[in-house]
This record gives C-alpha cells, sequence and structure tokens, in this order.
C-alpha cells in the first residue's frame, strides 16, 4: 500500500507542497486562516490559487507542448502580446465599460495568441525546425511585438468588465481561479477521455513510429502549440486586468522559465511522451506558494530566483537515473518498466 | 570557397556588408572607421560571450546562464573592489577563475547525470542572478582608479578613431578562440561530439573531458565579458545584461553555426554580434525608429538564417533534437 503510494506520479510533488504550506504555517500561524469578508473569502490560500492562476494556465499549455517532445519559449512573450491587445483595444473603444468592446477585445486577443501559435506550430511541425529555436524567434521578437502594440508605452485602462476577469469574484472566490478550473477539467478531459492524450503522448514518445501508425503528427504538433499560445493569451488577459494595463517590456517576464519548471517539478519529463496535468497543476503551486512564502518571511525576493535554482537542480537531479544510481545502487530492483508504466497512470 | 558549410558564413558577411552600406548610403557620417569601431566598443563584451557560446553550441548544448555569470562578475567585482578593497589584480584573476568552475560544474552535471543542459544551464541562470541579489539589491558604483582607466583609455590611430581597451580584449579572445577550434585537439573534439557524440564515444574520444571543458570555457568568457563589462559600466547590478543570453545564442545563430551542433565557425560568430551591432546603429541613426525594432529585426533574421539552415539541410535526415 505505502509503495503504490510513494509511487504515484503525484506524491513527491505533493508532499513538498505540504512541507512548504506546513513552513508557512509554522512561521505565520495565521496561514492557515480563511475569512469572510464583504461576502469574499479572504486568505493567503486564496491569494496563491487567485496569484498563481496565469501561471496555471502557462504551464497546463506547457505541458502538452512538452509531452509532445517540444519545448515554447514564447509563452511569456505572447502572455505581453495578449495584453496589449486586450488592452489596446478596450483603450480605443469609446466606451471602456461596454461589455460588448471587451469582448470584442478578448477575441481578437485570443485570436492573435492563436495565430501566434499556428507560427509556431508551423515552424516546428511544418518546417521541421527543433522546437527550442522555434519558439526562440518569436521569444525574442514577441517582446517587439508586444512593444510595437503598446507604443512602448504602458497602456492603461479603466474597464469593470475587463477588471473582472483578473479581479472579479464569483460564488465567494477570485473569478481567475473558475477560469484555470474551466481550462484544466477542458484539458483533462480531452487528453484523457479522447485518444487525443494518446496521440500526443505518442508523437512525444516516437514521431516516426506514431506516424506510420497512422496519426497525424503534424496536425497533433500545430494543435498542440496553438493550444498552448491561447493558455498563454488567456493568462495575458489576467495578468493585464490584474493591474488594468498592459506593459510590453514586463508582462509575463520569466514566465516561460517558471512554466518549464512546474511541469517538471509536476513529473512530466522534458523527453516527451508522458504528461500529468494534475502534477503541472501541483508544481505550478509549489512555486507560487515558494514566492509567497519567501515574501512573507521577510527575505528579499529577489532570492527567489537562488531558491529556485536549487530546486531546479534538486528536481532534476531526482530524475536522472545517473544520480539515483549513485545512492540507490544498493537497493536497486529489477526492472519491470511496462509494470511501473501501468501503477504510475493508475 | 562556396562549399555547403561556409554558405551560411558568407551570407552572414554579405548581410553584414549590406547593411553597413545601406547605413552609409542613408545617413551621412555613417561611413567611417569610427562607427566600424563603435559597433566593437558598444558590443566587445557580446563578442566574448557570443565566442563562449559558440563552442558549447558547436558540441551540441545550450548555455543559457551567461547573462546572469556576467551580472554576477560586475557585482562581485563592484562589491570587492569597492567594499572589501580589494585590489583588481586580485580581483579580476579571481572572478575569471571563478566563472570558469561555474562553467565546469554546470558542465558536470550535464555530462555525468545525463540532464539536459537547457535545464542544467538554466538553474544556473537563477542561480548566478539571484546570488547577484544576495550581493546587494542595489548598483554598486565602482570608482577604482584602474577601473576607470581601463574605461576611459583610448587607443588611437592615425587617422583620429580609437577602440578601447576591451575591444582589444574582445578580438584577442575572438583569436584564441579561432586557434582552439581549428588547430588544436579539443577544437576537433568539440567538432566531433557535436557531430554525433555516439561516433564521438565509439571514436574514443574523451568527452567528459571535453564537455567539462566547453562549459567551462563559456563560463570563462561570460566572466570576462563580465569584467569588459564593468569597464564599460563602472557598476555592478544584479539587473545588467537580462537577455544576454538570447543576443548571444542569435548571434551565433545568425553566423550560420547549426543549432544542433557540429557545424558551424567562430568567424560566423563575429559577423553575427556585428550585424546586431549595425541594426542597433541604424536605428539610433534613424532617429524616428523605437529601440523595440531592433528586437523585431534581430527576431525576423533569426527567423531566416534557421529557415536557410532547414533548407540547407535537407538532404542529410539530421533529426536529432536538442
Amino acid at each position: 500500500m505505502w509503495t503504490r503510494i510513494s509511487k504515484h506520479h503525484l506524491f513527491w510533488p505533493l508532499v513538498a507542497l505540504l512541507l512548504l504550506l506546513l513552513f508557512n504555517a509554522v512561521y505565520n500561524p495565521g496561514f492557515f486562516a480563511i475569512r469572510v469578508q464583504s461576502g469574499h473569502l479572504y486568505g493567503s490560500l486564496i491569494d496563491i490559487l487567485n496569484f498563481g492562476s496565469p501561471l496555471m494556465l502557462v504551464a497546463i499549455g506547457m505541458t502538452l507542448v512538452i509531452a509532445t517532445g517540444g519545448i515554447d519559449l514564447s509563452v511569456g512573450s505572447m502572455v505581453a502580446i495578449s495584453g496589449a491587445m486586450a488592452c489596446l483595444m478596450i483603450s480605443r473603444s469609446a466606451d471602456q465599460n461596454s461589455l460588448g468592446a471587451v469582448i470584442l477585445a478578448i477575441a481578437l486577443a485570443l485570436g492573435l495568441s492563436i495565430l501566434l501559435g499556428l507560427w509556431n506550430g508551423l515552424l516546428v511541425a511544418g518546417a521541421g525546425i527543433q522546437p527550442i529555436i522555434a519558439t526562440l524567434i518569436l521569444m525574442v521578437a514577441g517582446r517587439g511585438i508586444a512593444q510595437l502594440i503598446t507604443s512602448g508605452q504602458i497602456i492603461t485602462i479603466n474597464s469593470d468588465p475587463y477588471r473582472y476577469i483578473g479581479m472579479g469574484w464569483l460564488l465567494m472566490l477570485p473569478f481567475s481561479i473558475f477560469i484555470v478550473a474551466i481550462v484544466w477539467l477542458f484539458t483533462a478531459w480531452i487528453t484523457r477521455k479522447t485518444a487525443l492524450g494518446l496521440f500526443i503522448e505518442s508523437v512525444g514518445a516516437n514521431p516516426t513510429a506514431s506516424r506510420l501508425a497512422g496519426i497525424g503528427s503534424r496536425t497533433v504538433l500545430l494543435a498542440v502549440y496553438m493550444f498552448c499560445a491561447l493558455c498563454a493569451g488567456i493568462a495575458g488577459l489576467i495578468v493585464s486586468s490584474n493591474v488594468s494595463g498592459a506593459d510590453g517590456n514586463n508582462a509575463g517576464l520569466w514566465y516561460e522559465l517558471d512554466a518549464i519548471l512546474a511541469v517538471v517539478i509536476g513529473g512530466t519529463a522534458l523527453t516527451g511522451g508522458r504528461f500529468y496535468l494534475s502534477g503541472t497543476i501541483v508544481g505550478a503551486l509549489i512555486i507560487q506558494t515558494l514566492t509567497t512564502t519567501i515574501y512573507t518571511i521577510g527575505v528579499p525576493p529577489e532570492i527567489t530566483l537562488v531558491v529556485k535554482a536549487l530546486v531546479v537542480f534538486a528536481v532534476c537531479l531526482i530524475q536522472s537515473e545517473n544520480f539515483r544510481g549513485l545512492f540507490l545502487s544498493a537497493r536497486r530492483s529489477r526492472r519491470v518498466p511496462a509494470d511501473r508504466e501501468v501503477s504510475r497512470h493508475a | 570557397m562556396l562549399r555547403r558549410p561556409y554558405l551560411p558564413v558568407l551570407i552572414t558577411i554579405g548581410l553584414f556588408a549590406l547593411a553597413f552600406l545601406a547605413g552609409s548610403l542613408r545617413y551621412n557620417g555613417f561611413f567611417s572607421l569610427q562607427v566600424l569601431f563603435n559597433l566593437l566598443i558598444d558590443n566587445a563584451f557580446l563578442l566574448i560571450v557570443a565566442i563562449g557560446m559558440t563552442f558549447v553550441i558547436l558540441s551540441g548544448g545550450i548555455d543559457l546562464s551567461v547573462g546572469s555569470v556576467v551580472a554576477l562578475t560586475t557585482m562581485l567585482s563592484a562589491s570587492l573592489v569597492e567594499q572589501f578593497d580589494w585590489p583588481p589584480y586580485v580581483v579580476i584573476p579571481l572572478v575569471l577563475a571563478l566563472g570558469a568552475l561555474f562553467g565546469c560544474g554546470m558542465g558536470a552535471v550535464i555530462h555525468y547525470f545525463r540532464i539536459q543542459p537547457f535545464i542544467v544551464t538554466l538553474a544556473g541562470m537563477f542561480l548566478a542572478r539571484g546570488l547577484c541579489y544576495v550581493i546587494s539589491i542595489q548598483t554598486i558604483t565602482i570608482n577604482d582608479p584602474f577601473y576607470t582607466k581601463m574605461a576611459l583609455s583610448k587607443v588611437r590611430f592615425p587617422d583620429g578613431s580609437f577602440i578601447s581597451i576591451s575591444v582589444i580584449i574582445a578580438l584577442l579572445v575572438f583569436l584564441l578562440a579561432l586557434y582552439l577550434a581549428h588547430f588544436t585537439r579539443f577544437g576537433r573534439n568539440v567538432y566531433a561530439i557535436g557531430g554525433n557524440e555516439q561516433s564521438a564515444i565509439l571514436m574514443g574520444l574523451p568527452i567528459a573531458r571535453t564537455k567539462m571543458l566547453v562549459y567551462a570555457f563559456s563560463g570563462f568568457c561570460s566572466a570576462l565579458g563580465g569584467v569588459v563589462f564593468t569597464f564599460y559600466m563602472l557598476s555592478g547590478y544584479g539587473l545588467h545584461a537580462v537577455g544576454l543570453e538570447l543576443d548571444a545564442i542569435a548571434a551565433v545563430v545568425i553566423g550560420g553555426t547549426l543549432l544542433t551542433g557540429g557545424v558551424g565557425y567562430v568567424a560566423g560568430t563575429f559577423f553575427g554580434v556585428m550585424i546586431q551591432g549595425v541594426i542597433q546603429t541604424i536605428i539610433t541613426f534613424e532617429g524616428t525608429l523605437s529601440s523595440w525594432w531592433t528586437k523585431i529585426v534581430i527576431g525576423l533574421l533569426l527567423f531566416l538564417f534557421i529557415l536557410l539552415q532547414r533548407i540547407l539541410n535537407m538532404g542529410s535526415t539530421n533529426t536529432r533534437s536538442m
């Protein structure tokens, strides 16, 4: 029983998250307290969910891309572009509070995101360029495009419907949490209840074999990059809505790295072929909790980077067969790959 | 001369000449030796960092930590010189050794634990950037006479144009890199590992040593780039050189080096850096164009060169991913 639990792919990420939360609780006894104020729930845990929502969204999209053996470095730039586009449209409209204008702006921003995803997908699937390089192009040029959209300024808007995306409340909870939940459930449904998940994993495991097996690798790749861009676009809306403004230079900065980190912590290997959506969510929550922790214990927030670096090293070393071999050689058991696969997926 | 491997480099050189010519025709005072030297003066640190990056990419890896190592070097130098009063002739060798050690460590992790270079150097990037802030969150200005002297002294030419000490350092590194890449066993090993690591192992080449040396060299170049950057900025700051890794990778790719490793030239990287410099200079001369156009144009060039490499490689079935 114990081995089954400890072998589950969510075990170590959840342990890490719990340890972080417990550390917070010891340091700050009121950490778990959630109070009701003017019909809304408030508390550190709610904050973590709320502020972590853009990262969770980006990481969900990134999970699928990494599952195909790829990587998308341009998500940070796409967060900036999407926010810039939406804010530009709203600032140009006659009545910033009109629902129609906001919906149009959102549709345009998300449409543009999907288009950028299509570009990435075409480079990877069409031209056959390595993903890390293909998305590097948009990562570099994307910041420029975002600044081009905002003309290098920070566009501030004053729109209540738009502010609702990142700052609104629904059923006593922040609205952004619902966006994440919907995207997460949708992704889980479409990848686990249809064959799409299997297609994605098979493309990641062996593109040639899956093509020979009759899977449209190119279509799968295109769809995955477009979906990742869409997730980044939605995250961009939340980020810009949080501050009611778009900053082409700083919005979504380093998101690609945090998202990749979240995916890796969640147990999805960068080599592709397997992915764990729930692991990614836990990974994103770990990163957000880490950031919150560092703020609460009063260490300069910049030191988050050192802690993150150590976390990346630790996680990668644990994932490395050679490293585990160093310590576990004494109790190395017979490998039963198929068996392990089954139990990990259960 | 028009053999395949040379083609991207020739295109890069041609593009540089074309961009410089276009600038000369369009703007008064563009066509001068000084503008050309300014390209070197303003991009000396980028050139040094990109040369280190070239070796890493030739070996089939990538180093994302270079920008952070540059920042850490400026921070460490500034802190040691200004706050602890260490003499520069102790500080500079020390930071160079630390940079090499940092790179060597990353190389060891990459090789012995078989973790992708991308992730290891990403962690290295976080670590170095974070350590900057452990030293100090504020800028540390440098008033040390040696550093100011290095920053201000110029090497004059008979016609009045000048270059800085940093340019001489960068050119020396460039010559050293040319020698290393094309005339030493180490250079050939790097090309061999980048071309096909499996074959290199079977040939009995020293994979572990070469890989660690490659990352150590990149770390050393980053630290040297950091020293030159310190001369340039005369301060240490944790936000120095943000995104420099991208500029360096872009310079290497635009210089015609294949990102899968094994193919490319140090000389190409030199012109990759120069092209980025020319684009910036043209945008400054134009005046009405905003700085973000640099990013868009560099992105566009990246795209063109990656596509070019892809087309040139159509024949061979090199689909190895990084």
